[in-house]
C-alpha cells in the first residue's frame, strides 16, 4: 500500500469515527435538541415543570376565541390525540390560523391553561397557488360530509 | 494510470501551471451560464410563478433562500473533498481549490441565513429562533469563518493547508445534521419541499424558477471559485518561471 493510500484510508476512517461520535453526542442530547413539546407530552407531564417551554401542534378548528380587550386570544393546540388550551396576549403572526401549525412559548398555569408569552406560526413544506389550495379545501370538505353521512 | 490516447489526461490538469489557463478559459462559460440561469429563474420567480395560497408574496424569498442554502452545504462538501485530497495526496492544487471555495461557501451560508431571517419575520413571526436547522446552519457559517481565519493565521502555506483540511473534514459531519435536522427533531423550520423520496410539494412553475436559480447559483459558485483559484495559484507559485511569464 502506498503512503498516500494509507493517508487516504486514515482520513476516511477519521471521518467515520467523527460521524459516529457526533451521532452519539446528538442522541445523548436528543431531549435538549427538541424545539417544542407536543400536547401529548404536556398532558403526560413530560415537560419541564415550573419552567417556560414551547408547545407545538395544530390550532384546533373552531377553537379561536378573542377576549373583549381585542388583544387576548384563547385557542387549543392539538396533535390530534391530546390537546392543550392556550391563552396569549399580543399580536399573532400573519400565518396564524385555525387548522395550521403553531409553536407557543410559555408556562402551564395551575388551571392547566398554557399561558403563552410568544406565539410563532409554523408553516408546512407545501407551496401552492390559491386555486389549488381552494380545490384541496373543497375536496376535504366533500370527504368530511361523506364520512359525516 | 494516465488515460491512453483516447480520454483526457486528468493528471495533466492537476498541475497549477496547466490548470491556470484552463480555469481562465472556463470562467466566461460558467459566468455566462450563471447570468442566463439567474435571469430566467428570477423572471419565472417574480413574473410567472403564482402567489402562494397562505403566504402571499412573501414566499418568493424561497427563490433565493433555497438555492443559497443548497449551495452552502454542497460547497462545504466539495471543499472538504478537495481538502481530503490535498491531505492524502499532497497535491498543491487540491488545497488551493479548498481555499478558493471557502469564501464562496461562506457567502452562500450568509445569504441563506439572511434571507431566512427576512422570510421568518413575516411568516413565523420572528427573525430568529434557536431550532436545530437554524442553529446548525449558523455553525456552518462559523466553520467557514474558522477555515478562513485558520488559513490567515498560519504563515507557512503547507501547514495552513493541513490544519484547514482537518478543520474542513471535522466540520463535514455538520452537513448531514443540517440536512436531516428537520426530520430528526421537531423544529420551527418546515421539512424539505424537494427531496429524493417524494414528488416536490410545490407548484411546477415555482419549482421551475427555483431549479433555474439553483443552477445559476451553482454556475456562479464554480465561476467564483475558479476565478479565486487563479489568484491563489499566482500568489503561491510566484517564484515559478511560468508565473513570471504571465505577469
Amino acid at each position: 500500500m502506498k503512503a498516500r493510500h494509507k493517508r487516504g484510508l486514515l482520513i476516511a476512517a477519521g471521518v467515520v469515527v467523527l460521524a459516529v461520535a457526533a451521532g452519539l453526542v446528538l442522541s445523548a442530547f436528543q431531549k435538549n435538541l427538541v424545539f417544542f413539546f407536543t400536547p401529548s407530552q404536556v398532558v403526560a407531564r413530560e415537560v419541564p415543570i415550573g419552567k417556560p417551554f414551547r408547545i407545538g401542534g395544530m390550532v384546533a378548528e373552531r377553537s379561536l376565541q378573542r377576549e373583549p380587550d381585542g388583544l387576548t386570544v384563547r385557542f387549543v393546540v392539538t396533535d390530534t390525540v391530546k390537546s392543550v388550551p392556550v391563552m396569549y396576549t399580543g399580536i399573532l403572526p400573519d400565518l396564524f390560523k385555525e387548522g395550521q401549525g403553531v409553536v407557543a412559548q410559555g408556562k402551564v398555569g395551575d388551571d392547566g391553561v398554557f399561558v403563552a408569552t410568544e406565539v410563532l406560526a409554523k408553516h408546512d413544506e407545501n407551496y401552492m397557488p390559491p386555486e389549488a389550495a381552494h380545490a384541496v379545501e373543497q375536496a376535504q370538505n366533500a370527504q368530511k360530509t361523506l364520512i359525516g353521512n | 494510470m494516465a488515460a491512453e490516447g483516447t480520454g483526457i489526461n486528468w493528471y495533466k490538469y492537476s498541475a497549477p501551471h496547466t490548470f491556470y489557463p484552463l480555469a481562465g478559459r472556463l470562467i466566461p462559460w460558467f459566468a455566462g451560464l450563471a447570468l442566463v440561469f439567474c435571469l430566467v429563474g428570477l423572471y419565472i420567480g417574480f413574473f410567472v410563478a403564482p402567489t402562494e395560497a397562505r403566504q402571499g408574496e412573501a414566499y418568493r424569498i424561497i427563490f433565493i433562500h433555497v438555492p443559497a442554502a443548497w449551495m452552502s452545504m454542497f460547497t462545504y462538501v466539495v471543499m472538504a473533498l478537495w481538502a481530503a485530497l490535498g491531505l492524502a495526496f499532497n497535491t498543491r492544487l487540491s488545497s488551493m481549490m479548498a481555499s478558493a471555495l471557502a469564501p464562496t461557501g461562506a457567502l452562500m451560508t450568509f445569504i441563506a441565513l439572511w434571507t431566512g431571517a427576512l422570510w421568518g419575520r413575516p411568516t413565523w413571526g420572528t427573525y430568529w429562533v434557536w431550532d436545530a436547522r437554524l442553529t446548525s446552519e449558523l455553525i456552518l457559517l462559523f466553520l467557514y469563518f474558522g477555515f478562513l481565519a485558520l488559513e490567515a493565521a498560519i504563515e507557512d502555506t503547507r501547514r495552513a493547508d493541513r490544519a484547514c483540511a482537518v478543520l474542513a473534514l471535522v466540520g463535514v459531519v455538520n452537513v448531514p445534521i443540517i440536512y436531516f435536522s428537520v426530520k430528526w427533531w421537531n423544529t420551527l423550520h418546515q421539512g424539505a419541499t424537494v427531496s429524493l423520496e417524494s414528488a416536490p410539494r410545490m407548484a411546477t412553475t415555482m419549482l421551475a424558477g427555483m431549479a433555474m436559480l439553483a443552477l445559476g447559483f451553482w454556475m456562479y459558485c464554480i465561476a467564483a471559485a475558479l476565478h479565486r483559484v487563479r489568484s491563489i495559484i499566482l500568489e503561491r507559485e510566484r517564484r515559478a518561471d511560468w508565473v513570471r511569464g504571465v505577469t
